[in-house]
């Protein structure tokens, strides 16, 4: 169920590297797509909150599954 | 996008302090800030093409030390070199971008960086072994973009 267009896997980065490698990956797609992202800095959830509501991409999902992060992010 | 607009003033030029230039700069950037630094002092040790920044205990008291020295200690020759490269270890382990990719994404993100003119030429430093894109200016030049910043910041 792929309910997305791309993924990023940023496991293992630290803050501010999650946030930097969506914009760069959000950059390069298409309006209303989907970036999955992954992500294991437990500063990612605030950060990605902050990061949808200042660049106007949509946080459409938020979830913490067995110690790792999971964002859904809709490019504006 | 946001047209918001970040000036940071960086004075420092230790590995430790390196870091929130640079990390606040790409970061604003991601968010759509127009960002420019001014560097000044040993700040401008951060616009060598070749990094060469360590970080040191000495009058820091507040470092946290793997295990207790006393500072005598610390102030050793070799000292320096070494709490340096255990804390690039430690930052790698940890996920932490270097300060080299923090830096050219920076570059990427067409953050502007202005070397002050004035302590280029106090310290004798060669403008020509800064990385590309840096502008020589001085107070002025800064309050020309800081006047209309939203955020200023002094590191």
């Amino acid at each position: 169920m792929a309910d997305f267009d791309q993924e990023l896997d940023a496991s293992g980065l630290n803050c501010p590297l999650p946030i930097l490698r969506a914009k760069k990956t959000l950059a390069g797609m298409e309006s209303q797509q989907v970036l999955h992202i992954i992500a294991t800095d437990p500063g990612a959830i605030k950060d990605f909150e902050a990061f949808a509501k200042q660049t106007g991409n949509e946080l459409l999902d938020s979830k913490e599954e067995g110690g790792k992060f999971f964002f859904m992010i809709k490019k504006s | 996008m946001s047209d918001k607009k970040l000036a940071i003033i960086a004075t420092k030029g230790t590995l430790d302090w390196a870091y929130p230039p640079f990390i606040l700069a790409s970061t604003a950037a991601a968010l759509g800030y127009e960002v420019e630094i001014f560097f000044t002092f040993y700040g401008l040790k951060l616009l060598e093409k070749k990094l060469n920044v360590q970080v040191t205990s000495v009058g820091n008291p507040g470092m946290p030390m793997p295990m207790p020295m006393p500072v005598l200690l610390q102030a050793l020759p070799g000292m320096q070199g070494m709490m340096t490269a255990m804390m690039k270890a430690k930052m790698k382990k940890k996920g932490v971008a270097s300060l080299e990719e923090l830096r050219s994404l920076c570059v990427e993100a067409e953050v502007k960086m202005i070397a002050c003119q004035m302590t280029v030429d106090l310290f004798d430093m060669d403008s020509s072994n800064f990385i590309d894109g840096v502008e020589l200016g001085g107070a002025a030049t800064l309050f020309e973009f800081a006047g209309e910043a939203d955020v200023s910041l002094f590191i």
